[in-house]
């Protein structure tokens, strides 16, 4: 066995070691990146501008840990953004686990000092009503009756008791919608049920193996903007002038990514090299 | 607490890792632990979130009517006795009858019409080059991979041709999806690193 | 009755629930509403079924003691510890600072994403082993992965920095992802849309009963 018949037989566990290494190493060096503003997060900050102090947006989380990595910087950075600017923010979950990660999200943003400064309070400047089994029928029910989708939030208070959500009926009463989305339901459920039928503005941040299927809405207008994955994250950061999570991590992805292009790279050299030996 | 808590998570998680060596016992169990966990917390939150509020309480309130749902659910259970199991079925109806009714409608409009509506675009934008070669390619790619899916006429001649075409536009998203699969991928190792060598070990800042 | 029943019940939600999307007047969006606050409950028990099979599956393992039956009794210790402790914490039981939150953070969430985080290594190991320019199809995937891994990170720019802009990596994935990549997707997403049309259809004038009859 020589060399290349070697390097193709490489026990996968060797891989294993180079990734995990690729991707821990970076992590103990603080690298300022160029990271570029692409045109569909600039949309979504762009629409999220326009907006005027005081706007209502509904924010959907549709992830659970296994996603947190890539989704949990982008609600943090998109909570930070809205109490920054005034919105108000009212959270449900299409996935059980959306309204918790909502408060853990919650919890980092409430207790960094320029938000602190702000005092934002539950009930008023936002307000979790939690989640609701019924998947893309709960996107439809609420285009009709929010407070009867959610009767009550996520800690048992009644939804029409809480001063932000007076005079919120259905979507007509809300400004925009963004949505994280790690799968089913997710952005594609609030394209079909929310923005075709009732006309809602949305935006989403999705991950990233999710994104490339979300394409062809933001070419038709059914959907404003997209972060893709952490890289989407972090260039929201940049562009809301607050990097943070997304943005520390961007040096270990781009090393990991460049071990992966490595790696094909010399898995078909060695491939073709003894594919051709063979041959002849 | 926390630091204790710290711990069991590490713990966890390098139990999780473990199986990248190999199969073993300690990943078992927290395999095993993480299966009855999501179910736990599926149960709980199901439980305060959507049988307190939208069943128990419209029920105290009077409305009565919506023990029509606790009854087709109760149905649903029986789903775990074999002999009476086939109750089931009429809520699974319910279950179906909705999705069918609004999928029917919505799929047609968003995923069907609009897109057909937005892949009509002028095949020249004047004084725009870019755009124009970005429409054609839209139009074209659109129209060939839809070609590759049509099965009804075999694949031969000019059909063929725009059928492999088509392939070609195909192939091309899913070298984008693997692209954006590795990126996912990679961000979660991330996290998980950060939380070892970070919150864990206390390493990196 | 078993089966007529169901096919009746599917085809009186469906077709009202598509009545209500041209008429979304009364008397047909009460019955849209009726229906879909009757879908949320029957939603919800269905996932206490999945839940309560998981268990039901698991005391049968452990009944007979089949291989690995232990690992089953963890499955109800894990589901009974935060069943127990969320019915004692009340509806604020996702509070920050309460144990069922502390369960969540310190169990649930390290368990999941490092599940999850693990198929990084999985991805890196196919990238070597399987990616392969093996012919002309398989030619245009890798090059499409290539530039998207390069050109959708920081490391990306700096390897083309020197191209004038416009022709730099992150540009040309831009156009990737814009033009033949949404292209694709589209005509995936058309196609799907047709398939979902049609077997709704099917569904709803009981042409497809595979749900109504059998176990």
């Amino acid at each position: 066995m020589n060399f290349l018949e070697k390097l193709l037989a490489l026990d996968r566990r060797i891989i294993f070691l180079f990734i995990a290494i690729a991707v821990a190493l970076p992590l103990f060096f603080t690298v300022k990146l160029h990271i570029e503003v692409t045109p569909v997060v600039r949309n979504l900050h762009n629409a999220l501008e326009a907006l005027p102090p005081g706007s209502k947006v509904l924010v959907s989380l549709d992830y659970d840990p296994g996603s947190m990595p890539e989704l949990q910087p982008m609600a943090e950075s998109f909570f930070r953004y809205c109490f920054m600017r005034d919105l108000k923010i009212i959270i449900i979950g299409l996935w059980p686990n959306g309204p918790i990660q909502a408060n853990s999200a919650l919890e980092v943003i409430l207790n960094e000092p320029d938000i602190k400064k702000k005092n934002p309070k539950y009930g008023i400047d936002y307000v979790n009503l939690g989640y609701t089994a019924g998947n893309e029928v709960v996107i439809e029910r609420m285009g009709s009756d929010i407070p009867v989708t959610f009767p009550k939030d996520y800690s048992g208070s009644k939804t029409e008791d809480l001063p932000l959500m007076k005079g919120v009926k259905n979507f007509n009463n809300i400004d925009f919608v963004y949505n994280l989305s790690a799968g089913y339901p997710g952005t594609v459920e609030w394209v079909l049920f929310g923005v075709d039928p009732y006309k809602i503005k949305l935006g989403a941040g999705n991950t990233a193996v999710q994104a490339p299927q979300i394409y062809p809405y933001l070419n038709s207008g059914q959907l404003v903007g997209l972060l893709g994955g952490m890289k989407g994250g972090a260039e929201f950061e940049i562009a809301t002038g607050h990097p943070a999570k997304a943005v520390k991590f961007m040096f270990s992805q781009s090393v990991s990514h460049a071990l992966i292009c490595f790696f094909i790279l010399i898995g078909n050299f060695a491939y073709f090299a003894t594919r051709k030996k063979k041959g002849a | 607490m926390e630091t204790i808590g710290i711990w069991i998570a590490a713990l966890l998680t390098l139990g999780i890792f473990s199986f990248l060596y190999k199969d073993n016992p300690f990943y078992k169990f927290c395999e095993s632990l993480f299966v009855g966990i999501s179910a736990g917390y599926w149960f709980v939150t199901t439980f305060w979130q959507v049988f307190m509020p939208k069943l128990a309480d419209n029920l105290v309130a009077g409305r009565l009517y919506y023990i029509i749902g606790g009854v087709f659910g109760v149905l649903m259970l029986l789903r775990l006795f074999p002999k009476i199991g086939w109750l089931s079925r009429w809520s699974l109806a319910l279950v179906v009858g909705t999705t069918a009714g609004l999928y029917f409608t919505r799929y047609l409009v968003s995923n069907g019409m609009i897109q057909v509506q937005n892949t009509i675009i002028p095949l020249y934008v004047k004084g725009n080059l870019s755009q124009t070669i970005g429409n054609l390619v839209i139009v074209i790619g659109t129209f060939s991979g839809l070609i590759y899916f049509f099965f009804s006429k075999e694949h031969k001649g000019a059909f063929g041709g725009l059928a492999k075409l088509g392939i070609w536009f195909l192939m091309l998203s899913f070298g984008a999806s693997f692209g954006y699969t590795v990126m996912s991928r990679m961000s979660l190792l991330i996290g998980r690193m950060d939380f070892l060598l970070g919150t864990w070990l206390g390493l990196i800042r | 009755m078993r089966r007529e029943v169901p096919l009746a019940i599917t085809a009186i939600v469906g077709f009202a629930l598509i009545i209500v999307y041209f008429i979304p007047h009364p008397p047909f969006n009460h019955s849209r509403d009726f229906f879909e606050d009757l879908f949320f409950i029957i939603a919800a028990f269905a996932i206490w079924l999945g839940c309560l099979n998981l268990l039901k599956v698991n005391a049968d393992k452990v009944y007979r003691q089949k291989k690995g039956w232990l690992f089953s009794v963890v499955v109800w210790f894990g589901f009974f510890l935060m069943v127990i402790v969320g019915f004692w914490e009340g509806r604020g039981f996702m509070n920050p600072g309460t144990t069922f939150y502390y369960l969540y953070d310190k169990l649930y969430y390290p368990l999941n994403a490092t599940m999850f985080s693990i198929l990084a290594f999985f991805v890196a190991s196919a990238s070597y082993r399987a990616f392969r320019a093996r012919n002309k199809e398989a030619t245009i995937l890798l090059i499409a992965a290539l530039f998207v891994m390069l050109g959708r990170v920081p490391f990306g720019y700096y390897l083309s920095s020197w191209l004038p802009e416009g022709w730099r990596l992150g540009n040309i994935t831009d156009w990737i992802m814009d033009f033949p990549q949404t292209a694709a997707q589209r005509a995936i997403m058309i196609g799907i849309a047709l398939g979902i049309v049609s077997s709704s259809l099917r569904v709803l004038l009981g042409l497809e009963r595979t749900f109504a009859s059998g176990e």
